[in-house]
């Protein structure tokens, strides 16, 4: 996929649609992440009901392959269980590293973003919400 | 005598590769410079004919690499003017440069109750330093603000140099801004409560003539990559009445008089700040960017970056970008910060890499100034001898290009 058809048929998308962007109040996990290099900030928000991952949302500032990752991320593991949930960051995180993924299939329109993986430097950009996602799954209460 | 930057293109090997089949358009010299095949030959010529461990050995060939190595000091002297050789310390760059007077000067000078002076647009090189010393010493750090148009508060200077003030640390060229700072202002200042000046010239050196009288710089640092030279090198210039005084940096071989046992003792300056066996093909490379630079003439590079930076001020904000740091180019330097409205500079930076074009996005290693412009990042395009008016066209055809993918 070249970069153009990667900002504009996946990222830009999400990037200027971002699925479920906002704040969660209650929440039982807030995380604040950033990209110290280039300034990415993320927050996210996490609820649970027993090992469910019922609710996510995140706010961000950050350039459109952060945002619209975090966006894809959230849409993609709502409703999973904590196991399923790490299992599909564990995952992108490989595809991410240029590993093999694991299930293709699982992961849907987040092989999308393969792309990225062609502009190294962009790589954390992509990750900073999986990352930040992997955290809050170590404090499900 | 003008700088034609067609021709100077012609002297940088690097200009003949190509980025994804188009011309290299490299806007990223305030992060690092290209090299002029006169460097690149000098360094192959040293380690070819010349090459020997310096100050130790008593034959031919160890004294033409002290020859070498020791004329590239005298070169970078008389590029800022200093009064003598012995006043030029070689280090790895400006950040080993600034750690010497930290851990040297400041850490023997500089006491609890005491302060220095920073400014908000400081490289992180003449700041992290600073804070440790600062924590260490239990002086205070203080920091002098910068106002909307990316200059300094002078007139809040009263304020923040008083006879507490030991060490004022000031960049003479932003990096993000562009700015020139009033450093001769500011040493004036300090030199009137007891106090020294640090200028961190990283910037500033390779684009503009520096002169450590003219400025009364107590230290002065800069690095070799960023003006034509070889990463691995620069300098720290000091008075030589405080190099004379100030406490060894790094123990070692080649810094020590005489060694005993229990005690040492140590070698004149500069070589007491010079311990074990220095980059020394990267100093040769530098005194050859220094003939390279004189060549030229720092005038006419200053004039060239002058105009050249006018035209992409112009430019900038024709397509209605926000550029950061001074407007008037006789108070600015090539290196232009700047924001694009809905494209957040990383995208930016990758959408015009797409058509051959280098520029940084980031916080430029200024994480202070960027909270200051109230921006998580910005991109830059900085301005050296080889750039043209059409390396700003491509940059201004892939910003168009960028916009409109996110319009």
């Amino acid at each position: 996929m070249s970069l153009d058809e990667l900002y504009k048929e996946v990222i830009l998308d999400h990037y200027r649609t971002p699925r479920n962007r906002g704040r969660l109040d209650p929440h039982d996990v807030k995380l604040e992440r950033n990209n110290p290099l280039c300034g990415d900030e993320l927050e996210l928000y996490l609820n649970f009901d027993g090992e469910d991952l019922v609710g996510i949302a995140f706010e961000g500032k950050g350039c459109s392959i952060s945002m619209a990752s975090a966006s894809m991320m959230t849409e993609k593991v709502k409703g999973l269980d904590v196991k399923q949930a790490r299992a599909m960051a564990e995952s992108t995180k490989r595809m991410m590293a240029g590993e093999e993924p694991g299930d293709i299939n699982e992961l849907g329109d987040l092989v999308s973003l393969k792309g990225v993986v062609k502009y190294p430097v962009r790589i954390k950009c992509a990750l900073l919400g999986w990352n930040t996602l992997l955290e809050g799954l170590d404090e499900v209460p | 005598m003008s700088l034609d930057p067609e021709v100077v293109r012609k002297d940088f090997p690097i200009f003949e590769t190509r980025m994804r089949g188009k011309r290299l358009v490299y806007l990223d010299s305030a992060n690092t410079s290209q090299k002029p095949r006169q460097v690149i030959e000098r360094i192959v010529e040293f380690y070819e004919h010349e090459n020997a461990n310096i100050h130790r050995a008593v034959y031919e060939l160890a004294e033409r690499s002290t020859a070498a190595y020791e004329g590239a000091r005298a070169k970078c002297a008389h590029f800022i003017a200093a009064p003598s050789p012995r006043s030029i310390v070689f280090t790895r760059g400006t950040t080993e440069s600034i750690n010497l007077v930290r851990y040297s000067w400041a850490r023997a000078n500089v006491r609890e109750g005491d302060e220095v002076l920073v400014t908000e647009m400081e490289h992180h090189s003449n700041l992290v330093p600073w804070q440790l010393l600062t924590q260490e010493s239990g002086a205070t750090l203080r920091h002098l603000p910068v106002n909307d148009d990316g200059m300094l508060r002078m007139d809040l200077l009263g304020d923040y140099i008083t006879d507490k003030t030991k060490l004022v640390c000031v960049g003479l060229m932003s990096n993000v801004l562009g700015t020139i700072n009033p450093v001769r202002q500011l040493a004036d200042a300090i030199h009137a409560m007891g106090g020294l000046i640090l200028v961190d010239a990283a910037q500033a050196a390779p684009h503009m003539p520096v002169d450590v009288s003219e400025l009364d710089a107590d230290f002065l640092a800069f690095s070799s990559h960023k003006m034509c030279g070889p990463t691995g090198a620069g300098v720290l210039y000091g008075r030589e009445r405080l190099l004379e005084e100030m406490p060894p940096f790094h123990g070692g071989g080649e810094m020590i008089r005489e060694v005993f046992a229990d005690h040492s003792t140590w070698n004149e300056i500069p070589h007491k700040f010079e311990a074990g066996t220095m980059n020394i093909a990267q100093a040769v490379g530098l005194g050859a960017a220094v003939d390279y630079l004189h060549s030229l003439g720092m005038d006419s590079v200053r004039a060239h970056e002058m105009e050249l930076t006018a035209y992409a001020l112009e430019r900038l904000n024709a397509v209605g970008a926000e550029v950061h740091g001074p407007s008037d180019v006789d108070q600015r330097g090539g290196a232009i910060s700047f924001n694009v409205a809905d494209v957040h500079p990383h995208d930016l930076a990758t959408i015009v890499d797409q058509e051959g074009v280098c520029i940084r996005a980031g916080h430029h290693c200024a994480q202070p100034l960027m909270r200051r412009l109230g921006v998580p990042a910005t991109a830059r395009a900085s301005l050296y001898i080889y750039n043209t008016r059409e390396d700003v066209d491509v940059l201004m055809g892939a910003l168009e290009q960028a916009k409109g993918w996110f319009a």
